[in-house]
């Protein structure tokens, strides 16, 4: 099999995720659609690994996987003090400077 | 298991089976993590992509980070996914109406290009050659030929993003601490009640269900001149959608004519 169908796999993932950052209001589930398009980008690092014969790609999914589990923890972080400011998960609601 | 994947991932045939039969569902997943309502069923179809993930790195000769994958992705950051959903509970942000007008066609022409564009140019694209496959690679095992490259090569960013990792716990810490501010006393509850603007909730909120036509937690009570008190209805319920239309049980509406049985 050609492993490069991983990839087309990975920029449909990609793109799914993108759909649903602008798409979806609830702030948890927007996150989730940022994992989703940060996985998808190291399956394309872990595909390149392989087709390169080189453990580099590897090495650079693992970092970022590291800077998921920052991003994530610090967002939700994020998303817990904005909802207890504001009674809201809703990413629409957050509009304090447009008022 | 993983020896199992690390075979299918050798030999061509059975890698194709897995992939054709994961692959499409992975993305059926994903897309219904854009279409279902529930902020849950999201982060649980969110899981099985992370999954279906995990066992496309193992099959492709990258067992370490198919577990890595499962422990860090299905295992913490899903269930830190979950937690906060149920820290933070139901809202009407759960719902899928559109907010921004014509947003969504442009969302998703924008996607139909990119993911064409994405598309195409790994199908116009080409290598040269057929892949190397990481047989060579990985003859030390891949944990070892992994730990190293971390610990040459890759030493300096491994410890920066080790300091991030404490700078990110800090930070969400700080982030999520809550100053509790002093809890009022039961002297100050009562003057506050007494003491402002009106004397309505003097004896407290009224109970739901009372002198109603159901006698249940989302049914407003009655005031004594019949119209539905909604102050009697956990908010909770309100915002999950589960209280019924206070106006249906307004008595001046209802009509109150007994029928005489005969």
């Amino acid at each position: 099999m050609d492993a490069a169908n991983y990839l087309y796999i990975s920029a449909l993932l990609f793109t799914i995720g993108a759909v649903g950052v602008v798409v979806r209001r609830n702030a948890i589930v927007v996150f989730m659609c940022i994992e989703l398009m940060l996985n998808a980008a190291n399956l394309s690092f872990v595909t390149f690994s392989r087709i390169n014969g080189d453990l580099n790609g590897q090495v650079m999914a693992f970092f970022t996987m590291v800077v998921a589990a920052c991003e994530v923890v610090v967002g939700l972080a994020i998303i817990v003090a904005i909802y207890r400011s504001r009674r809201s998960a809703s990413v629409d609601d957050a509009n304090l400077l447009k008022r | 298991m993983i020896q199992l994947a690390l075979e299918v991932g050798q030999t061509a045939t059975p890698e194709a089976v897995m992939f054709w039969i994961l692959g499409p569902l992975a993305v059926v997943a994903a897309l219904g993590m854009l279409l279902v309502k529930k902020a849950v069923h999201s982060a649980i179809l969110m899981a099985f992509v992370m999954i279906v993930l995990a066992v496309f790195y193992i099959a492709q000769d990258a067992a370490f980070l198919g577990v890595v994958q499962i422990v860090v992705y299905t295992g913490a950051v899903m269930m830190l996914f979950l937690f906060i959903l149920m820290l933070v509970g139901v809202d009407a942000s759960d719902s899928l109406t559109e907010t921004i007008r014509g947003l969504r066609p442009i969302a998703i022409t924008a996607a139909v290009g990119f993911g064409g564009l994405m598309v195409a140019l790994l199908g116009r694209a080409t290598l040269g050659r057929s892949s190397v496959g990481l047989n060579a690679a990985n003859s030390e095992g891949n944990v070892q030929g992994i730990a190293q490259l971390l610990f040459s090569t890759y030493v300096w960013p491994f410890e920066v993003v080790s300091s991030l990792l404490i700078t990110a716990a800090l930070g969400a810490m700080v982030l999520a601490h809550h100053q509790t501010s002093a809890k009022p006393t039961q002297r100050q509850l009562s003057i506050n009640r007494f003491r402002g603007k009106s004397l309505a909730n003097a004896a407290g909120l009224p109970a739901p269900g009372v002198f109603a036509r159901h006698n249940a937690v989302d049914v407003p009570a009655l005031l004594p001149d019949g119209t539905p008190a909604a102050a009697s209805v956990n908010v909770s319920l309100k915002a999950r959608g589960d209280i019924l239309d206070s106006n249906a049980f307004d008595l001046s509406k209802v009509s109150t004519q007994v029928e005489e049985e005969k």
